[in-house]
């Protein structure tokens, strides 16, 4: 009888209903979110279990200038490929919301890189990047314009390009996706004012358009930049980190120092050391694209 | 300002056709209302004079200018969109001002007459406001003075009033009257509502299934309706109509009952007709026709009986209060009768 009005109550179930998915949060992500940024402050190795030495760890990387490498070698790979990624899966966008042909069928192929596993399109890359093997160097050279095979991921400079122009293309569909979902709820008639106010269509996309999905770009350029920020995938399968750490991102490095080369401690220190990064970037989107004054009903300002 | 001509303007969605050659002349500075229900074609039509829809055949001119394939920005004309079409980035003065804006239009100029719009609409105080802000009226008024500061030949209305509530749509009806008399700008106004077509327009085009039943003005809809359509369409409540037969003596409806002959009397006896009568021109006399009361609605003013006439559910407004009961037995007497011809719809007297 009391057990039964126990359960009816509305706070009690509540809350019972949340401690399944409290749990899995706290064991799957909380734990260890913990567990790494404790072991960064620690000089843990594979197989002994760490002392606390503060920030012992951060001021080696600082001072280690693969680490280094590997935090502008991370930097250069998120700014250029989410600028990248932004305008394409704008102009995208902006093409797949026109009436086309085949359009559900069109909009499905274009998220294909989005669903093929990023380890399976990685070795497509790989293949397309080959010294020997690469079928872009063969087509350059049948159509006469280079001579020798190029070494796409034998360059430092080329390697870092590479690697760029594969997440680009993993990442483009996922931008252009979610910004198509955005123009669509654009109402039409905004378009239709617009033109009978005089605009060009330069100026209906830059005075309706943009404004109108700047919260929508907010969302999804912070999403893209986290993932490329953490990506590990591409770059492990295409080059490891190589050559001479030209693509070695902080993620990269952080597991091959960690679970490679055995220095927990290290590792967890160079991981921890992203989410500064991270923060700012959900911060800035946070404060300066999502919230405009225009959202916000009711209040007189 | 101009005026507008649409000579057989035709329209059809793929293989459907939507308009089908309407011919309409709107003077310079007339205020011309398009009545009609739901997808008779008035919005397309409305939106082809804007530019918004292409046409497929005829010619639309506006002065003297055809403009069949002159694009929106240049007809140089405004509108008025159901949903406002504001843009709810902009604040009311950039929304009012960004057609000058576009214009390139000098600074101080814009401001004036941006200021000018406002100051005519009540939104002075609103300026800095944005369309989330301000209520369904206020959004209204922006969007006419988004219209307005612009200064354009013609002035289009999308139902502007269909989003607001009854209360406000009555004073909103007063207002754009007002303006269009202040202003004198040829306008266009789409509805559906005949109240509104009423008591706003010069001119009614009361269209139905994309063809014109019928153009002139609001009193010459009323008391003249060329047809079935018009005569049950203009007027509320809407006219009765009931089934008769042309008898030697007059029109006999039922069994029972027998009209006397309108006086310009064409049809033929034994001929079928409609006998249409609007329920203001029905009273209650002694001398009438029986009929039985079936629900009395009193709204103060006057009185609306709904009954039951030869078999025929009709309506009669009466000023004078009855103290009827359902069931009763009443006798109305009616003073003014229109014949309609069943098969076109076609009047006859």
């Amino acid at each position: 009888m009391s057990l039964s009005r126990f359960f009816n109550n509305r706070n009690t179930l509540g809350a019972v209903f949340m401690v399944p998915a409290g749990l899995i949060l706290l064991v799957f992500l909380t734990y260890p979110l913990g567990l790494g940024t404790w072991l960064g402050f620690t000089d843990a190795k594979i197989g002994r279990a760490g002392e606390w030495v503060g920030f012992e760890n951060f001021t080696f990387l600082f001072g280690d200038s693969v680490a280094r490498l590997s935090l502008f070698n991370t930097l250069f790979y998120t700014i250029v490929a989410s600028i990248i990624k932004f305008v394409f899966g704008l102009w995208l966008a902006l093409l797949l919301n026109k009436t086309l042909p085949f359009q559900a069928f069109v909009r499905a192929v274009v998220l294909l890189p989005f669903i093929v596993p990023t380890a399976l399109s990685a070795l497509a890359f790989w293949w397309l990047y080959d010294a020997q093997f690469s079928v872009l160097s063969w087509a350059l050279v049948k159509m006469g314009l280079i001579d020798n095979y190029i070494t796409f991921l034998g360059d430092p400079w080329l390697a870092r390009g590479s690697v760029v122009a594969a997440n680009i293309w993993r990442g483009v569909p996922f931008v252009a996706i979610t910004l198509l979902a955005g123009l669509q709820t654009i109402s039409p008639s905004l378009y239709e004012a617009a033109s009978l106010d005089g605009a060009t269509e330069w100026q209906k996309f830059w005075h309706v358009t943009l404004p109108m999905l700047t919260p929508i770009i907010a969302v999804v350029m912070t999403f893209s930049v986290l993932f490329t920020f953490t990506d590990f995938q591409l770059i492990y399968v295409l080059t490891r980190g190589g050559p001479l750490n030209a693509t070695h991102l902080m993620a990269t490095l952080s597991f091959q120092r960690a679970i490679l080369g055995g220095a927990l401690g290290e590792g967890a220190a160079l991981a921890t050391a992203m989410v500064p990064f991270l923060l700012a970037a959900i911060l800035f989107s946070y404060f300066g694209l999502q919230r405009r004054a225009w959202q916000q009903g009711g209040s007189d300002k | 300002m101009a005026s507008v001509t649409l000579s057989q303007v035709r329209k059809s969605f793929g293989s459907t056709p939507v308009v089908l050659g309407v011919d309409i002349e709107i003077a310079d500075g007339e205020f011309c209302v398009l009545v009609g229900p739901s997808g008779c074609g008035k919005s397309t039509l409305l939106r082809m004079i804007a530019g918004l829809e292409e046409i497929s055949g005829g010619d639309i001119r506006i002065g003297t200018r055809v403009v069949n394939n002159v694009p929106p920005k240049e007809r140089d004309i405004a509108m008025v969109f159901q949903n406002y079409a504001l843009y709810p980035h902009m604040t009311v003065y950039e929304n009012m001002a960004f057609s000058l804006r576009l214009a390139k239009a000098p600074k101080e100029e814009m401001e004036r007459r941006v200021d000018e719009a406002a100051r005519v609409l009540g939104l002075v105080e609103y300026l800095g406001r944005y369309p989330r802000q301000l209520s369904g009226g206020q959004r209204q008024r922006v969007a006419m003075g988004r219209a307005i500061v612009r200064k354009p030949q013609v002035f289009l209305f999308d139902e502007p009033l269909s989003n607001l509530d009854a209360k406000l749509r009555v004073q909103m009806r007063t207002e754009i009257k007002e303006l269009h008399q202040r202003l004198k700008t040829t306008s266009i106004y789409v509805t559906h509502d005949q109240i509104e077509a009423m008591t706003m327009a010069d001119k009614i085009v009361v269209m139905n299934a994309g063809v014109t039943e019928q153009i002139g003005s609001p009193l010459d809809l009323y008391d003249n309706p060329a047809n079935l359509f018009v005569a049950g369409f203009i007027g509320s409540p809407a006219m009765n109509f009931l089934p008769g037969k042309i008898t030697a003596a007059g029109i006999a409806i039922g069994a029972d009952i027998h009209l006397p002959m309108p006086a310009n009397n064409l049809a033929e006896p034994g001929r079928e007709v409609i006998v249409g009568v609007r329920p203001e021109h029905l009273a209650v006399a002694d001398d009438g026709v029986p009929a039985e009361v079936v629900v009395v609605e009193p709204t103060g003013a006057d009185t609306q009986i709904f009954c039951k006439m030869a078999g025929v559910e009709i309506t009669a407004v009466v000023r004078e209060r009855h103290d009827f009961k359902p069931g009763t037995a009443v006798r109305l007497r009616p003073e003014l009768t229109y014949i309609f011809e069943p098969a076109s719809g076609r009047r006859l007297a």
